[in-house]
């Protein structure tokens, strides 16, 4: 039987406010143990909520971003369970009214474009962390997260392959931390999955049951837990099972899901609205001022690239997986370079060396006018290729300009034809059988002699110069 | 002393005739000779309190103080109290030292008033009788085999008995006005919002709203002038223009029109209680009022609607009491979940384990919509009831209870005839209005009557007003038990 | 609506209080009593009414993002059952 395969995301997102949603304690990571919580995020008998005013503004620019309604009137709810990471008792959350509601985010698997439309986004507070080490006995429990800012972002099931859910997760990582509501920092949590996946014989209309891979923190591990979830799912169906409704955590030592044991009584959270929350009222002035003061947004970015720049689509898609990596891609054009040459540089070299030094572009030793010294050098024919391609690995290490090291290191391009010429001919009386390829028919066999001519010249020279010396003589 | 008013008190503490220190020391030394048989304090701290009262005393020879510096005040056990043992009337905190303060204890600190102790209380301001306190019944003082009522028991008799001068209490279906009732003390419930609910320990959050204790509406209105005010840390307090309470005592009441619904009349009123009640109309009529019969259609679904509201926002606001940061745990438990249940099951009484258990069911999946929801709207309806009558009366009078005070144990096995006896009182939290309770005459026994006042949003001060105007022209709250 | 035994258990275990075999019963009596009670209000024509889940018709205040709490561990933990390393200890999780 074919099997068709249906993903739906949930993705927890901090947002980057100071302080707590609903208390004035620090939000910020790495603090000792319960040091950062206020009477609220204990929970002490008496204590109450007050909302922050930027984790709600952060929720109006999201909305925005994703072309979202943005309800004008959205209400706080308990969410009720316990666990010793959550103080009250009960989340407070948003469930029949959330702040965001639909709204949608294209992505790109294999050249195709898909539209992903979103469920809805709400506003929620964080739970607390279980520490379980150096300790004696027991689980310790770490307040200092709960109460962080969530906006909690709901898609409709649309996807229908792992790649696709990954396209959706980075796409959305890409937004979020392009308008600034969230530091993206995977590792301290700042982004989490969680990915509900079901499976249904091709051409069946109804869902299967779908169970739920909880706080996936890497976008490797959302295609390993996908993967592992899809192949779990359909042996137990064609092995004659059921897939039962479950929350499960992905092992990424085994490769493995395996069901919670914490949520058996997780479908009877009892949601009221909450009574310490009055609704939250967002008025259009407020919506107005959030929506002017909104950055370009990668889509409109990537309309604009292409128009202005005249790059391939692809290119502009590339480079505006960030903000700071467009922003670095026009400063380049700006100090001069080709906008092309400057999309191939830094979606090649600049982007694959800072892949393996494990840098972001902010990072980059070479800076957007470096970068254009270079590919200014390759265009005026200073340099070729290659060599620029070893001059840029020199600025990297040493920190110097394009120009210096051309200079220092004698790379200018040879093109003086005299100097050519005398390598050309050497190179031709040593290949008289490529001579007589080339005169019967066979246009390529010049082309191994150009090498030899860059060879001989040490690199330096200007190989179309090269390739028309050959082909006078020759011909 | 013990009878002065919070005005004559206030007046020897600015004459110098009597220090903090030593009023303290007199209402104290009562507070300890009767507490035993009355069992209105859960905690009496007296080293605490006289500091307090020492330092009222310095900060008068220092400069200026507030009206209010170096009277004690009694605090219901319910307002977080920081370095004061806050129990809630409950074994589950039966041993938590608050390490922070309520806003009405931060006021009332700062007006210089001085705690003199904590009262007891039901459990979680659960309860309509005090019976369900962790640390015992409250007697009432004007008979030891009556209940005083609940939940702000404790308050109530602590004022009654001359104990305290004055109390605060909480009020979520009657909790100040029927205790003040039973008592023969005044008590009022102002507006939702007026007075914070940070720190304050929550049973119904959209219900709950404290209030004071007293032997006057006179008292009332000027320790309400401390209570009252905004709170940023409560996001439903109401950002309002501070107000003197006082400030309409002495308006005559010529032109008042009283409202008597004819649903508080009904089957179910005691005689007793209805002839005090009529004699006290009777009573402001002689004063000038008018009165209309309107009425409040929706009276008697108060009883389900609030038993469904209260308890749903209870089982939540409760979950918090899970022995993980404070509170009591369980000695004996296995794993997570028993620590849960283990501890929450020695923790809390059978009242509020039934709440609990009540809310938890009719939020539960499927039931949401038929009990909550249904409960919500009905809510709605009874606002609406009262936004007409007071298209037609400025006050709304009634009984604050159907009955007098009953016996201890009298019902003690019957939470569901408990409920009914709060026909009254609840519709008000229901609407959030403000509403208080004034001694009017005693029963066939010789228990209290208290009538029910009930005015419209912020109109604390016309209550008051009205109250006292009573209170000037009649010797009821002057009354006081035999101890 | 009357509930049965195995309804209050199961309201009991989401509830997180431990009820015994005995309580259990009384319980099933009382909480039925008290449904009774509130089944009153079920049978009431309520079309178009607009919930009502707050006392005052208000809007939620916002507060501007600023660190204001101060680090009171110590003052906090002083009433905590059990602690360790700063840490508040509850029997051993497995997830």
């Amino acid at each position: 039987m074919k099997w068709e395969v249906v993903i739906g995301l949930e993705v927890h997102t901090q947002l980057t406010t100071q302080s707590k949603i609903f208390s004035g304690a620090s939000t910020a990571f790495g603090a000792e143990p319960n040091t950062q919580t206020a009477v609220v995020d204990i929970a002490l008998p008496g204590a109450l909520p007050v909302m922050n005013k930027a984790a709600v503004e952060k929720a109006i620019q999201f909305g925005l971003a994703i072309g979202a309604k943005v309800n004008r009137r959205s209400v706080f709810a308990r969410k009720n369970y316990f666990y010793p990471d959550l103080p009250k008792g009960y989340q407070i959350s948003q469930f029949e009214l959330p702040v965001v509601e639909g709204g949608a985010i294209t992505i790109n698997v294999d050249g195709v474009d898909k539209v992903i439309n979103l469920t809805r986004a709400h506003l929620e507070e964080d739970a607390g962390k279980s520490v379980h080490e150096g300790l004696h006995d027991g689980t310790g429990i770490d307040l200092n997260r709960a109460g962080t800012p969530l906006l909690e972002i709901v898609s409709e099931p649309e996807m229908r392959s792992a790649a696709e859910a990954v396209a959706y997760a980075k796409a959305l990582y890409s937004l979020v931390t392009w308008i600034g509501i969230c530091d993206g920092n995977m590792q301290e949590g700042s982004f989490r999955c969680d990915v509900n996946v079901s499976v249904r014989p091709q051409g069946q209309a109804e869902f299967g049951t779908r169970r739920e891979i909880k706080n996936l923190n890497s976008f490797k591990f959302i295609e390993q837990a996908i993967a592992a979830e899809v192949r779990y799912q359909i042996e137990l169906i064609e092995d004659g099972g059921k897939v039962q409704q479950a929350t499960v955590l992905f092992n990424p030592d085994t490769g493995e899901t395996r069901a919670m044991r914490s949520k058996e009584d997780a479908h009877d959270y009892r949601y009221f609205p909450d009574p310490d929350l009055p609704p939250l009222v967002i008025g259009e002035d407020w919506i107005e001022r959030v929506r002017s003061a909104l950055p370009e947004l990668p889509a409109t970015m990537q309309t604009r690239f292409v128009g202005v720049y005249g790059i391939p689509a692809y290119d502009a898609v590339t480079l505006t997986a960030s903000k700071a990596l467009a922003a670095y891609y026009e400063a380049t054009v700006a100090a001069g370079a080709d906008a092309k040459l400057a999309s191939n540089w830094i979606m090649g070299d600049i982007s694959a060396t800072l892949n393996r030094e494990e840098k972001d572009i902010s990072a980059s030793p070479v800076s957007s006018e470096a970068l254009a010294g270079l590919i200014k050098r390759v265009m005026d024919s200073t340099i070729n290729n290659k060599t620029a391609k070893d001059v840029l690995r020199k600025m990297w290490d040493e920190g110097l300009a394009a120009d210096a090291i051309i200079e220092r290191d004698g790379l200018k391009q040879e093109t003086d034809t005299g100097a050519i010429e005398a390598i050309v001919d050497a190179v031709l009386a040593a290949n008289p059988k490529a001579i007589e390829e080339y005169r019967s028919g066979k246009e390529k066999a010049l082309n191994a002699l150009v090498g030899q001519v860059m060879k001989g010249s040490g690199g330096k020279a200007n190989p179309a110069m090269a390739l028309e010396l050959l082909k006078k003589k020759v011909g | 002393m013990i009878e002065s008013s919070l005005k004559q008190l206030a007046a020897a503490l600015a004459a110098k005739q009597i220090s903090a220190v030593e009023l303290a020391t007199e209402f104290l030394n009562r507070a300890e000779q009767y507490n035993g048989a009355l069992n209105a304090f859960i905690t009496l701290d007296k080293q605490k309190t006289l500091a307090e009262a020492l330092a009222a005393d310095q900060a008068r020879a220092n400069g200026p103080v507030g009206p209010l510096a170096g009277i004690p005040v009694a605090h219901k056990d319910i307002f977080c109290q920081e370095g004061w043992r806050t129990t809630c009337g409950s074994k589950m905190l039966g041993n938590f030292v608050s390490p922070y303060s309520a806003h009405v204890i931060e006021q009332c600190r700062a007006a210089g008033l001085v705690t003199l102790g904590r009262t007891n209380m039901d459990e979680f301001a659960m309860g309509s009788s005090n019976e369900n306190s962790y640390f015992g019944a409250v007697k009432n003082p004007w008979d030891g085999a009556a209940v005083p009522g609940g939940s702000s028991g404790g308050s109530a008799t602590a004022v009654a008995a001359r104990l305290a001068p004055i109390a605060t209490g909480t009020d979520t279906g009657g909790s100040i006005r029927q205790p003040a009732s039973f008592c023969g003390i005044t008590g009022i419930k102002p507006t939702y919002g007026v007075v914070s609910r940070f720190g304050m320990i929550a049973y119904a959050s959209s219900l709950d709203q404290g209030g004071p204790m007293g032997k006057s509406a006179e008292d009332c209105a000027l320790l309400l002038n401390v209570m009252a005010g905004f709170d940023a840390r409560d996001a439903t307090s109401l950002a309002r223009e501070r107000e003197d309470y006082a400030r309409d005592l002495d308006r005559p009441l010529a032109g008042l029109r009283i409202g008597l619904p004819k649903e508080y009349f009904a089957e179910g009123l005691a005689q007793d209680v209805a002839a005090a009640i009529d004699a006290a109309i009777g009573e402001y009529k002689k004063l000038g009022a008018t009165v209309v019969e309107i009425s409040l259609p929706n009276t008697k679904l108060a009883i389900p609607s609030y038993y469904v509201i209260a308890p749903a926002e209870a089982s939540s606001n409760l979950s918090r009491f899970d022995g993980v940061r404070y509170g009591h745990r369980a000695a004996q438990f296995e794993g997570l979940n028993g620590m849960y249940e283990q501890s929450r099951a020695e923790g809390f009484g059978w009242e509020v384990k039934r709440r609990i258990l009540t809310g938890t069911y009719v939020l539960s999946h499927g039931y949401y919509d038929a009990y909550y929801l249904q409960a919500q709207k009905i809510r709605r309806l009874i606002a609406n009831d009262f936004q007409a009558a007071f298209e037609q009366c400025d006050v709304i009078a009634g009984p604050v209870a159907p009955t007098t005070a009953w016996n201890l144990g009298e019902k003690s096995d019957d939470p569901v005839a408990m409920y009914l006896a709060d026909i009254y009182t609840l519709g008000v939290n229901l609407a959030g209005l403000p509403a208080m309770s004034v001694p009017v005459g005693f029963g066939s026994t010789g228990r209290p009557v208290g009538l029910q006042l009930i005015g419209n949003y912020f109109s604390e001060a016309r209550l008051l007003n009205a109250a006292h105007q009573f209170q000037l022209a009649t010797d009821w709250h002057t009354r006081t038990p035999e101890l | 609506m009357s509930l049965s035994l195995d309804d209050v258990k199961r309201i009991a275990r989401l509830a997180r209080i431990a009820v015994t075999d005995d309580e259990l019963a009384a319980s099933q009596t009382q909480l039925n009593r008290i449904l009774t009670l509130i089944d009153e209000m079920r049978a009431v024509d309520t079309t178009g009414i607009a919930p009502m889940s707050h006392a005052q018709d208000m809007q939620l205040r916002l507060r501007d993002d600023a660190v204001t709490a101060a680090d009171r561990r110590d003052a906090f933990q002083a009433v905590a059952p059990a602690v360790e390393n700063g840490l508040y200890l509850v029997p051993r999780v497995i997830e």
